[in-house]
């Protein structure tokens, strides 16, 4: 007979299996953050602010009113995604830094998708349509665009770090060709390189009235969810993890390592389109230029102090999404510049990636395994 | 590096040329559009040039730095701010101001070569990311103290940018620079002529002195060469920042020798091509230039389009969308990379810490 423990095991195991990393590597990304606080303070007295003013202003900004709490989840949303996706390409062995691309990319699609759709059909789509259609294809635009260097990967060993780099300029060119030519705002009165406004049909309402926080919000939440269910739990997340850890192991066990390879780009940037179509349908109803500068590089920060993990990376993107926030209202109140922010976080990012640093610093004895990133050029 | 390898850049860089020549012909005659194309690719080609070899000496010793970027930014900022400081501070002549600058640029790169081979050789970060740290902090502290130094209220400058002073002088190269329209090419500014001399000078170093073959034993086979009794560390740390300081001279070129002014993200991806031409050069100093004058003729191309904007026939025309040929380099780097034209062979340690 069965102790009524071991019964109700699975569920209970699945949970714990969920929680644990995250809370076993909870401990050097906070004193990261503490750390990269600290100097960053140092480097604000440095150039003459007042540090305390300047993080108390940032946390009244983050977090001091309902309005700050909305701002910060709509700045969390495009950061969810975009960590998600560098985070699930890490987990794959590959290093996706263009996040930044494959987001500009899918909100240029989703763009075109929200305010062409309507004229090319001839018909008022209904909203259950026109929304999905706008962020399912500027999701796939995301996902083609990383696919391209998975591929590049996968057939030719072209290494991925410069390919999306290099697709990020491609990407950069070619939407601010097409956002100065052929989707050029038409409205006489508009002077700068934008799209025209997306249908009403094509909008993702906010989630409260007067409030901007939007149901992308939700969905980010959702995707982190299901990323953690894909990787974790079904065999195509058993093989990208095999690709990622080992993927010697992985050819001689039968999986398709060439074939992963592209698949996890291709999902990695379908990610990272979702960042960029959700700020198109959700947030701002139209693609503008530069709107999205830093994103990419943002999302590295994030899926690294996220240990990786669809959990970490939430919290992490919602830490991020709460500075960038307070940032502004920092720089009302004490004057330094909001790119300040940009340091703290590269800050950040450095000792979570040089954790032997933080252990060094207070004395941590390493506990947890360590996930291997990336390789150099061979691999 | 093979011929092949040659034999591609020496065709990619004549059909660029032939582009110019053909459209500009009617107007100005072929041999002066070579040599102004010719002169112009070697002075942009500067930077990319520097680079490389930076990626050069790193990953020789087995260090990747994909921050060759980031190096050269930030030796863009503090040179130029150094520059800046000295003439309107201290008021010195703008001369030594301008020396003064790179001197700050080159010790700019060389420090952030110190902190990444402390980063990948005692700390063992994986050195992509810890490349990746110091692109991304580049951008933080050049884009913060540009603001805070220069714009805010109550800064240093009181708000406005002060005048920079000048840019480096050109220099003639006696007899050379005397020939008749050809001589345009030895006229040049000192940072390109000094990338020229330390592509010689490199090669001479990697494989005709000791340091160089030790250097390369640390890169192929560290525990061999520390068997052997070389210190597999010290020829690390000492290759990265020795490569550190020539991307911090290539950040010196955009903003003390191209023009006298700061932008923030200035250096635009010029250190990851550096990359790729280093990779395209099979990590060596003669192919990293020659990969190098590719990426440089087709910025000339860009930049030479400008000037023949009305003379463009309407078969051109699709070349005046200067986006179209503002993505060659980028095409022409991911198409090196899939080793078509030659594999890629990377040092057998490279990327890899090593524990004693």
């Amino acid at each position: 007979m069965q102790s009524s423990e071991e019964r109700t095991s699975p569920q209970t195991k699945s949970i714990m299996r969920f929680l644990r990393p995250t809370l076993n590597a909870l401990g050097v990304p906070l004193l990261a953050v503490l750390t990269a606080m600290i100097v960053g303070g140092l480097i604000i007295a440095f150039a003459g602010g007042d540090p305390f003013m300047a993080y108390i202003g940032l946390f009244q900004g983050a977090l001091g009113s309902p309005r700050a709490l909305s701002e910060t989840a709509v700045w969390a949303s495009p950061y969810i995604f975009a960590g998600l996706a560098v985070a699930l390409a890490f987990r794959g062995g590959l290093f996706n830094i263009g996040a930044e691309g494959q987001l500009a990319f899918g909100a240029v699609m989703a763009a075109l998708i929200g305010y062409a759709l309507p004229g090319w059909l001839h018909i008022d789509l209904p909203a259950f349509i026109h929304i999905p259609l706008a962020v399912g294809f500027g999701a796939l635009a995301g996902a083609l665009w990383a696919a391209i260097p998975g591929a590049l990967k996968a057939y030719t060993g072209g290494h991925e770090v410069i390919n999306t780099i290099m697709m990020n300029y491609i990407a950069l060119n070619l939407t601010s060709f097409l956002l100065n030519g052929p989707m050029r705002d038409p409205n006489p009165l508009n002077v700068i390189a934008r799209t025209p406004g997306i249908a009403e049909s094509a909008r993702i309402p906010p989630i409260f009235s007067g409030f901007r926080v939007h149901w992308g919000f939700i969905l980010a939440l959702l995707v982190a969810l299901a990323v953690w269910w894909l990787l974790w739990k079904t065999t195509l997340g058993f093989e990208i993890r095999t690709v990622g850890a080992n993927p010697d192991a992985a050819k001689y066990a039968g999986i398709d390592t060439k074939r992963t390879i592209v698949l996890t780009m291709a999902l990695s940037g379908l990610l990272a389109g979702l960042a960029g179509t959700i700020e198109v349908t959700a947030l701002n109803y139209r693609h503008e230029l530069g709107f999205s500068i830093g994103y990419g590089f943002d999302a590295i920060a994030i899926a690294l102090l996220g240990k990786t993990h669809p959990l970490g990376v939430v919290l992490a993107a919602l830490l991020f999404a709460a500075m960038r926030n307070g940032g502004t209202r920092m720089q009302f109140l004490t004057q330094i510049p909001v790119d300040i922010i940009s340091v703290i976080q590269a800050l950040i990012l450095l000792f979570v990636a040089a954790d032997a640093i933080i252990r060094y610093i207070y004395r941590i004895r390493a506990r947890e395994e360590r996930v291997v990133l990336t390789r150099g050029w061979g691999g | 590096m093979d011929w092949r390898r040659f034999g591609f850049i020496a065709f990619i860089i004549t059909i660029l040329f032939s582009v110019v020549v053909l459209i500009g012909k009617a107007e100005i005659s072929p041999v002066v559009i070579v040599t102004s194309m010719l002169a112009t690719t070697i002075a942009v080609a500067t930077p990319l040039t520097l680079g490389a070899l930076c990626g050069v000496y790193c990953e020789r010793a087995g260090v990747v730095n994909i921050g060759i970027e980031g190096m050269m930014l930030a030796a863009a900022f503090f040179g130029w701010l150094t520059a800046i400081y000295m003439n309107t501070v201290f008021g010195l002549a703008p001369m030594p101001s301008l020396l003064g600058g790179v001197a700050a640029a080159i010790l700019t790169g060389g420090l952030l070569g110190l902190f990444h081979a402390v980063l990948s050789v005692t700390f063992k970060v994986d050195q992509i990311i810890g490349g990746t740290v110091i692109n991304i902090l580049a951008v933080g502290i050049t884009g913060f103290l540009n603001r805070q130094l220069f714009f805010e209220k109550g800064s240093i400058f009181g708000g406005n940018v002060p005048h920079a002073p000048g840019v480096l002088p050109r220099i003639q190269i006696p007899l050379l620079a005397d020939i008749p329209v050809v001589g345009r090419i030895f006229d040049q500014q000192p940072i390109t002529f000094a990338a020229i001399l330390l592509v010689i000078i490199t090669h001479f170093v990697l494989f005709y002195t000791r340091w160089g073959l030790r250097t390369r034993s640390v890169g192929e086979h560290p525990r061999a060469a520390d068997t052997v009794g070389i210190d597999v560390y010290f020829m690390r740390y000492a290759n990265v920042i020795i490569g550190g300081m020539l991307a911090g001279l290539g950040g010196a070129y955009f903003t003390l020798e191209s023009v006298p002014s700061f932008e923030p993200l200035m250096t635009n991806g010029r250190g990851f091509i550096a990359l790729a031409a280093m990779i395209f050069g099979n990590w060596t100093p003669f192919g990293a230039w020659a990969a190098a004058l590719v990426f440089g003729a087709a910025q000339a191309l860009q930049i030479n389009l400008q000037f023949f904007r009305e003379s463009i026939p309407p078969q051109w025309a699709f070349l005046q969308i200067s986006y179209v040929v503002g993505l060659a380099p980028y095409l022409l780097t991911m198409i090196i990379l899939t080793g078509i034209i030659g594999k890629n062979i990377p040092p057998a340690a490279d990327g890899q810490p090593y524990e004693k």
